[in-house]
């Protein structure tokens, strides 16, 4: 027996992080500012996403939405409401969503072009772990975080806050109830992820809303 | 939550990478996880077992090479490593330092393979 080392040095998620390039390469050859919204379960994001679909629509923009849970179309029929094009995609069992679902999910939208798209949303799985790991070609990855989760999760959950690009507060119309301690929820965000734009938004009042779609514009 | 596909994962590249040494054994698969890879490092162990099993890697040791988080400072221009991912301070001057420099690895670094000797098939040589 002779023992050899084999070098490898490569990413574990290589596959992933290939297909997740070649999906980049997708949206920005169609044009289309893709966001990834990551939460636990419960934060609201489909009511925040239904609310930012509804308004830009109002706006003009064409913006549709792709949604991850593990079963069930729910999501899909409440985001519908909005009258943005919108698919589910049910992983069974699986934690988060890969490049390789959205990518299969992309080919099999016949009813949506994405050139034909200024934007598209995805939202993930509810989870602030896994989901961290897998890159969606996102150009942009937003953390939500609800006034009822109390301030500290971004230090229970650095990894997935490190890793985004924006953050927002959700039912900031419940905060005072909730005892919901808003310098101490910016300082965490700040701490695990220094520089991180944050909106403090109710999809029920529509406080909030305001900035976040100037925001949504100015990356386009 | 998702050690399993990241096990899984590894068993693919290194299964991929071993083919090439026909009759070789994987002794151990070496990783490097940065502190930022959402990995737990006891669940990759008990997945790492069980996609393993009845596969040629099942005999296969992993090493775990855990890397700290580095930011570097625009204060001070410094590189430094963190303690922990609650707080992203340099541990020069104190500021709030989001550009990461270390901790987000998630790779395989390499693998130790037990090959065969050439000549077990072939008349033995001398002096080889």
């Amino acid at each position: 027996m002779t023992t050899r080392i084999v070098e490898l040095r490569r990413g574990i998620l290589k596959k992933n992080d290939e297909l997740a390039a070649h999906l980049r390469e997708r949206y920005a050859a169609a044009g289309v500012l893709v966001f990834n919204l990551v939460s636990s379960p419960g934060t609201g994001k489909t009511a925040f996403l239904e609310r930012t679909l509804r308004e830009l629509r109002a706006r003009g923009t064409q913006a549709a939405a792709l949604v991850g849970d593990l079963e069930t179309d729910n999501d899909a029929r409440r985001l519908a409401a909005s009258g943005a094009p919108v698919r589910q995609i049910n992983t069974h069992g699986i934690c988060h969503l890969d490049a390789e679902m959205i990518g299969k999910h992309l080919d099999e939208w016949q009813e949506i072009a994405l050139p034909a798209l200024d934007m598209l949303f995805i939202e993930n799985v509810g989870n602030l772990v896994c989901p961290s790991s897998y890159d969606l070609g996102e150009r942009i990855r937003v953390v939500l975080l609800s006034v009822t989760e109390g301030e500290d999760k971004p230090l229970k959950y650095p990894t997935m806050f490190n890793s985004a690009d924006a953050a927002v507060i959700t039912k900031v119309d419940i905060a005072e109830p909730c005892g919901f301690d808003r310098e101490l929820a910016l300082k965490n965000i700040h701490e695990v992820r220094p520089g991180i734009p944050v909106f403090e938004t109710s999809a029920k009042t529509g406080a909030g809303f305001a900035t976040w779609l100037d925001f949504l514009a100015q990356q386009r | 939550m998702h050690e399993l596909s990241i096990a899984a994962s590894i068993v693919e590249a290194v299964s991929e990478t071993a083919s090439a040494y026909p009759g070789a054994r994987v002794k151990e698969v070496r990783l490097r996880l940065g502190a930022l890879a959402s990995v737990v490092e006891d669940s990759l162990r008990f997945c790492w077992q069980l996609a393993t099993e009845d596969t040629p890697l099942a005999q296969a040791g992993l090493t775990i090479i855990s890397l700290p988080v580095i930011v570097h400072c625009e204060s001070c221009n410094a590189d430094s490593e963190l303690d922990g991912v609650q707080s992203f301070r340099c541990a020069r001057c104190g500021e709030l330092a989001g550009e990461i420099r270390q901790g987000r690895e998630l790779e395989i670094e390499s693998i130790e393979i037990d090959e065969p000797e050439p000549s077990s098939a072939a008349p033995a040589k001398e002096n080889t």
